[in-house]
C-alpha cells in the first residue's frame, strides 16, 4: 500500500467556448517497478498506478494504460477542447485497488 | 563578394549567439526568476562587504539549463513541492508524550515567515550557533518531548523546505558579527582550507572558477539560498549539509559529519555569503 498518495491537478477556472486548454497532473506514488530487490536480496513488490484517466461531464478526454517503466510521481500534462461549462474528473487506478479521484470545474464564458 | 557578406553575417550571428551562451551576465537581468507569476527572487546581488575577491553574489539557478530554470518557476513543476507538501500534513502531526505538533506553538507554517533567511543563527540559551535543522530538532525533543530526527533525513528535510518556502523572495540576512562571529571566522578559515588527496578547497571551485566548466558540470559560485535543493540527480530534497559533504567527498577527503560543528560553522559562513540574494529553497538544480 502506498503511502501519502495526493493528486494534484491543474484546470483554468474559465475558457471560452471552443477553447482548447492545457491541463497539468501530478499523482505522488513511488511507482515501485517489482524489479528491485531490498538488502536482502528479496524482490520488491510491484505497486504502481496502472491507469489514469480524465473524462469532461462523462466523456472520456484520456485514458492511460501506465506501466511500471514510469517514474515516481508520474506527471501528466495534455490538452483539451472545452465546448461548454463542466466538470474535468481525473482518476487514477492503482495496483492495490485503490482510486484517487481529483475534480476541477470550468466556467465556459 | 555576396558569399563573403553571407558569411559575415552568419559568423555575427554566431559571434551573437556564442556570446550570450557564454555570458548570461548580460542577458540575466531582465531573465528574472519569477515564482507563480508573484515571488520575484533576486538572483545577483552586490557581495555583501565581508567579501573580499567578489563584486557580485549569483544564485545557483543563473548556472543551469533553461528547461531546469523553468522548472522552478512553477510550484506545480517544481518536485520539491512535493516535499513541502508532506511537511505541511507533518506541520499538523502529534508528536511526544503530550501530543504536541509544529501547529501546537507555530499555528501555521506561514507564521514562520522570515525564519529561514536569518539561520544560522546565535542561540543565546545554549550559546552556540544554532542551524534550522538544530531549532527543528530543539522543539522536537524539548517541546514536544519526541525522539530527534534525523539531521539529513527525509522528514527533517521536507520541514525545512517546508519553512523555506515561506519565506521565499525575501533577503538572506545571516548575522556574522556579536556572538556569532567566532563560529563565523571558523567557516571561513574551512571555506579556505585545502582537503582531501585533490587539495581544493571550496573557495577553488566556487570563488577562482565560478562559471568554468569542471569536466561536464557548470560550476556555480556555490550559494546555499536555494537549500533543501530537489536535484535531479537523485530526485530528491538535498539538505545543505549532505552537499557540503559531497563536495568535501569529491575531494578525496573524509569529509565532517552532517550535523557536526564544523558545517554549522561552514553553513553559517556560506549563507552569509548569500546575503542579498533571496530565499529560494526549495530550489531545483540538476
Amino acid at each position: 500500500m502506498a503511502e501519502n498518495v495526493t493528486p494534484r491537478v491543474r484546470v483554468p477556472k474559465e475558457a471560452a467556448a471552443g477553447e482548447v486548454i492545457t491541463i497539468k497532473t501530478l499523482i505522488s506514488h513511488p511507482m515501485e517497478s517489482g524489479q528491485r530487490k531490498d538488502k536482502e536480496g528479496n524482490l520488491i513488490p510491484r505497486s504502481i498506478i496502472n491507469r489514469f484517466t480524465c473524462t469532461f461531464n462523462g466523456e472520456t478526454v484520456i485514458d492511460v494504460a501506465m506501466e511500471p517503466a514510469i517514474s515516481t510521481n508520474p506527471y501528466f500534462e495534455f490538452q483539451a477542447k472545452v465546448p461548454e461549462s463542466g466538470t474535468f474528473t481525473f482518476t487514477w487506478i492503482d495496483d492495490d485497488g485503490s482510486t484517487y479521484e481529483d475534480t476541477k470545474e470550468i466556467a465556459v464564458a | 563578394m555576396r558569399q563573403t557578406l553571407r558569411t559575415g553575417a552568419a559568423w555575427a550571428a554566431l559571434g551573437l549567439a556564442g556570446s550570450a551562451a557564454l555570458a548570461p551576465a548580460a542577458t540575466a537581468q531582465e531573465a528574472n526568476l519569477v515564482i507563480n507569476d508573484e515571488i520575484e527572487i533576486v538572483t545577483r546581488a552586490p557581495a555583501p562587504e565581508h567579501m573580499e575577491y567578489m563584486s557580485e553574489v549569483v544564485s545557483g539557478w543563473e548556472y543551469r539549463s533553461p528547461e531546469t530554470q523553468a522548472l522552478q518557476m512553477d510550484d506545480f513543476e517544481n518536485p520539491g513541492m512535493i516535499g513541502v507538501d508532506n511537511a505541511r500534513a507533518d506541520f499538523e502531526t502529534a508528536m511526544g508524550p503530550d501530543d504536541q505538533s509544529c501547529a501546537s506553538c507555530h499555528e501555521s507554517p506561514e507564521a514562520l515567515e522570515g525564519v529561514r533567511a536569518v539561520y544560522p543563527k546565535w542561540d543565546e540559551a545554549k550559546g552556540e550557533v544554532q542551524t534550522l535543522e538544530m531549532q527543528v530538532n530543539e522543539c522536537v525533543t524539548e517541546r514536544a518531548g519526541a525522539e530527534p530526527w534525523d539531521y539529513t533525513g527525509d522528514r527533517m528535510t521536507e520541514m525545512v523546505a517546508l519553512i523555506s518556502s515561506v519565506s521565499r523572495g525575501m533577503p538572506v540576512n545571516v548575522a556574522i558579527d556579536g556572538p556569532a562571529q567566532e563560529t563565523w571566522e571558523q567557516g571561513k578559515e574551512i571555506y579556505y582550507t585545502r582537503y582531501g588527496q585533490l587539495e581544493l578547497a571550496c573557495a577553488n571551485c566556487h570563488e577562482d572558477n565560478y562559471d568554468n566548466m569542471i569536466r561536464a558540470d557548470h560550476l556555480s559560485q556555490g550559494q546555499i539560498n536555494g537549500f533543501p535543493t530537489y536535484r535531479l540527480k537523485n530526485g530528491a530534497l538535498n539538505a545543505v549539509h549532505d552537499r557540503f559533504k559531497g563536495c568535501v567527498r569529491d575531494t578525496r577527503a573524509e569529509t565532517f559529519a552532517p550535523g557536526s560543528p564544523e558545517f554549522v560553522a561552514l553553513e553559517l559562513y556560506v549563507a552569509s555569503r548569500g546575503n542579498g540574494l533571496s530565499v529560494e529553497g526549495p530550489s531545483v538544480r540538476n
